[in-house]
């Protein structure tokens, strides 16, 4: 049976959709809404934002998060800021511009509606996050302060030093323990999802593993919400927290929610180069570095081993300035990281292995002094010393592009329900609103846009409307989702192989980088489709995971979510092999112009991809939302 | 570099532990402290040996899950710098490293080197927020806020409620981690309304949950990644008695 999409996009002047859109939603009555649950997964910015806002209005909500506490999820790590079109800066930003350069920047593969949506309320956050207390930078004047960030000409991104996403975190864990102080959240810590469960046909409830102990439970509700972030961590080496992964949106999947444009992965260009083979994760410098920072390689190979300092001014090749005169150094991620790629392959890349470009600050430190550019970015100048020995202010940085977000994720509509009624997505667990490249800056906004100002609306419409009865967790859906799990959890501990989970988390990650990495090309994607599976069987005939099920077990806890990531390996190369064009992070060899750019082919693929498990992962089903542009025209995307 | 490793072991919060020794041979200098715990507890996996657990996830310093006492310094020898950050040629060959769990009657110890810390987010809970819903704010620019207070706000802010504080202490107070989200607010005028308040419900908790009260020895400032002073603490003294004896309603 094929599944047909409504993206319940509302029609009409773009402008006054959403608006329009909350007018026809279906209200909970207030005295009403206490009697309905629901189960918020994940308690990072779009999670936390959602599950305090639930709250507040007077839902009954549950919250879950793998660490230990809702301040420590991945969001804590965005450095450079969040957009919002305030136009405070009176540099003709206005929430159209936001709109279009959003749309732009994702190569035009996003929905309109959900895009101008998201332009509109970013406003709103700033003013919420200020009211919580959130310390933005401010000039002397007492304003608050706006820096620039790549894909865009004007300085609308608000910022707390380098750490915006803890600041922004943080206000959102302060809403969500206000909340959970009064009561009306019950917080569950260290506890992972491990599968969704369906009863009538909606998602009712979900299945647990308790870390510390190791108990597996089952949770009802009247709607479940995840908001899981992102599953970057599929290629191993990646710029997020060491726990992300995919295993709550890919076991929802499996339980039949469509997974949308699985392979638009974002390669972030500025961050520290692979030193070894012990490396367990690469660190962002953030873009907001580009600001002041210039990027360059020596003009000549010979020069690539010398010391950057003693290359003269001529020698050097600033090559974004160079290729892409009007927006230079801030020209947006994809665009930075294939320049960077290209410099490399040509041979003219510097440090270990040649994999890596200079990001220089002499001339900001020459023109503002040291000390205004230790005051814009000296914590990230002392974490690269930390981690590489070389402080910036002396010698340039060296930065190499990495994994860093994924734009992919479950399909949902314009109400973020999943095709599966009640299974509501936000954040970065969610396809929706960066089409094929997300700008800087962009996902805390679509967090918080999501959390706080869409899913608190267009959740009491499906709660309103759903007509569905109470369940108590006794349904035998329950039971069999919790045995299900139960199964594979000792499945993991009895293969008593050789290999730790680690090992084959490694190697999965390296072929993926290698074969759908930042260029694809059909012959590389069919040769990892080809060897997945082999590696998937080797994975079950040959783990080793000690200990056992009912403590506090590491290994067993990466061994679930290295096992999900071994499936849904196959999702991502097969989307990558499909969509034949390069668009936004998605860059297919065969498709590029003479110079070296993307070339999307719009009458084939203005589509969002979305999958349907069959049982079979090398398989899935395509099922194709096409997309509908009323306001921007198509066009290449030129940043030169 | 090779080393030896003496790591705590423990099975849950019931059972006692005890130090077990690793050899750490062939370490890279260029490794984070954690790089070289997970090259460790593979080597061990393969002789049998379950891997150690510890906490951690970004590995950049800022969630502040990392949690290990080395050579008895809460995140070890490297000023301002979580566990994470450390990288071992901090260290020299042939050293004897000792690692241990955070230390403090108010974070039990879960497993091996994982302790419970959510008595902080009880403390959270009481006061560590603007009692404001979403929506209905005024404009971010309607109310102007000097750079030197902002600045003094978010220095206060920066925690990132590791406990190493906590752990550092002689008396485990928790005061320098309650004293920096009570400074926070206090340095904004969104904090106002209710900063007496504030400031009594989270000592309350504080002490409820049994840590232990300050004596200004002054070893949480010197441990902090963050280096969040303890000029909070000292605000935060004058904010808890003006509270005590003017009520929370001033
Ligand atoms: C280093 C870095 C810097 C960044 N900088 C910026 C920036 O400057 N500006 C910007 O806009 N964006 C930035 N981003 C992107 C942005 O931070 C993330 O996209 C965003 O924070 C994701 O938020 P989220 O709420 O969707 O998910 P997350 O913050 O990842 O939260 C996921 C939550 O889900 C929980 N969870 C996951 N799986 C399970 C499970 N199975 N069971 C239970 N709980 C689960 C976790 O515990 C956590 O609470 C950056 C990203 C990185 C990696
Ligand atoms: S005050 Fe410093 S040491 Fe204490 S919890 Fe905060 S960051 Fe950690
Ligand atoms: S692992 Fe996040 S602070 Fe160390």
């Amino acid at each position: 049976m094929s599944i047909s999409l409504d993206s319940k996009s509302p029609t009409g002047p773009l402008a006054q959709r959403w608006d329009k859109h909350k007018f026809d939603l279906k209200l909970v009555n207030p005295a009403n809404k206490r009697k309905f649950k629901v189960i918020v997964v994940g308690t990072g910015l779009a999670g936390g934002s959602a599950s305090a806002t639930l709250a507040e209005l007077g839902y009954d909500v549950h919250a879950f998060c793998f660490q230990d506490s809702p301040r420590r999820a991945h969001s804590i790590a965005a450095q450079g800021g969040i957009n919002a079109a305030k136009n405070y800066q009176n540099d003709g930003d206005s929430v159209y511009r936001l709109f279009y350069d959003t749309i732009k920047g994702g190569d035009y593969r996003a929905r309109e509606s959900n895009v101008y949506r998201l332009a509109q309320v970013s406003t709103s956050i700033i003013d919420q996050c200020v009211a919580q207390g959130v310390p933005f930078a401010r000039e002397y004047g007492g304003n608050l302060s706006n820096r620039s960030f790549g894909g865009a000409q004007v300085s609308r991104t608000f910022y707390a030093r380098g750490q915006t996403g803890q600041q922004l975190l943080l206000g959102a864990y302060s809403a969500l323990s206000r909340q959970i102080g009064l009561g009306s959240v019950k917080m569950h810590y260290r506890s992972e999802m491990l599968d969704l469960v369906m009863v009538n046909g909606h998602a009712r409830g979900i299945v647990t593993r308790d870390l510390v102990s190791g108990k597996i439970e089952t949770w009802a509700a009247d709607a479940v919400v995840l908001a899981t972030g992102g599953y970057g961590n599929l290629f191993f080496l990646s710029t997020n927290a060491i726990g992300s992964n995919v295993t709550a949106t890919w076991r929802a999947h499996k339980r039949g929610a469509l997974f949308a444009n699985p392979c638009y992965t974002q390669i972030h260009p500025t961050c520290i180069p692979v030193s070894g083979d012990h490396q367990s994760k690469l660190t962002l410098m953030s873009e907001s570095l580009r600001n002041d920072g210039r990027v360059w390689v020596p003009k000549n190979k010979e020069d690539v081993a010398k010391d950057p300092r003693q290359i003269p001014e001529e020698k050097r090749d600033y090559y974004l300035e160079r290729i892409y005169p009007s927006f230079g150094n801030l020209v947006p991620r994809d665009i930075a990281s294939r320049a960077a790629k290209r410099m490399c392959d040509e041979g003219k890349g510097v440090g270990p292995g040649g994999l890596g470009v200079y990001l220089d600050f002499s001339d900001a430190i020459k023109r503002i002094g040291k000390a205004a550019v230790a005051d814009r970015y000296g914590n990230l100048f002392e974490m690269y010393q930390r981690i590489t020995d070389e402080s910036p202010y002396e010698v340039p940085m060296r930065i190499y592009p990495a994994v860093h977000y994924t734009m992919g994720g479950l399909w949902v509509d314009y109400n973020l329900m999943s095709n599966l009624p009640g299974l509501h997505v936000i954040g970065e667990a969610n396809f929706s609103d960066h089409g094929a490249n997300r700008l800087g800056a962009s996902a805390l906004m679509q967090g918080l846009a999501d959390g706080y100002f869409v899913l608190p609306y267009t959740i009491g419409h499906y709660l309103a409307t759903s007509g569905q009865k109470k369940v108590t967790g006794d349904e035998p859906e329950f039971k069999a989702a919790a045995d299900d799990v139960k199964k594979r959890v000792s499945s993991l501990l009895s293969i008593k192989g050789k290999r730790s989970p680690t090992s084959f988390h490694r190697e999965l990650g390296k072929l993926i980088w290698d074969n759908a990495g930042m260029a694809r090309n059909a012959k590389g994607l069919q040769a990892a489709l080809d060897r997945i599976p082999s590696l998937r069987e080797e994975f079950w005939g040959n783990l080793n995971v000690l200990g056992d099920g009912d403590s506090y077990n590491v290994a067993l806890e990466k061994a679930g979510r290295v096992a999900d990531f071994m499936e849904f390996a196959e999702l991502f190369c097969t989307d990558a092999l499909q969509r034949e064009e390069s668009c936004g992070g998605h860059f297919r060899e065969e498709y590029q112009s003479e110079s070296g750019e993307a070339e999307r082919n719009d009458d084939q693929f203005t589509y969002v991809a979305a999958w349907n498990y069959t049982g079979n992962y090398g398989k899935p089903e395509l099922i194709k939302e096409p997309l509908i542009f009323d306001e921007v025209h198509l066009s290449t995307r030129s940043y030169k | 570099m090779n080393l030896t490793l003496k790591i705590w072991r423990q099975k849950d919060k019931a059972t006692p532990g005890k130090f077990e020794t690793y050899k750490a041979d062939d370490i890279s200098p260029d490794m984070s402290f954690l790089e070289m715990l997970d090259v460790v507890s593979e080597r061990a996996q393969q002789n049998g040996q379950e891997p150690c657990a510890f906490d951690h996830d970004c590995r950049e310093g800022i969630c502040g899950m990392c949690s290990l006492v080395i050579n008895g310094v809460p995140h070890g020898p490297e000023a301002a710098t979580t566990t994470c950050q450390l990288h071992m040629r901090k260290f020299k060959d042939g050293d004897v490293i000792v690692i241990e769990p955070w230390r403090a009657a108010a974070f039990p110890v879960l497993r091996d080197l994982v302790v419970d810390r959510s008595a902080f987010d009880r403390i959270q809970q009481k006061g560590g927020f603007v009692s404001i819903n979403t929506g209905g704010t005024p404009d971010g620019n309607a109310l102007p806020i000097s750079k030197k207070e902002a600045d003094l706000a978010m220095d206060a802010a920066s925690c990132i409620g590791c406990g190493a504080c906590v752990a550092a202490c002689k008396n485990a107070s928790a005061m320098l981690f309650v004293a920096a989200k009570v400074s926070q607010y206090a340095h904004l005028p969104q904090g106002q309304a209710e900063r007496s308040r504030r400031v009594l419900a989270m000592m309350e908790q504080h002490d409820a949950e049994g840590f232990g009260s300050c004596t200004n020895f002054g070893e949480c400032e010197a441990v902090c990644p963050k280096e969040i002073s303890v000029r909070v603490i000292a605000e935060m003294n004058r904010d808890y008695l003006r509270a005590t004896l003017v009520g929370t309603d001033a």
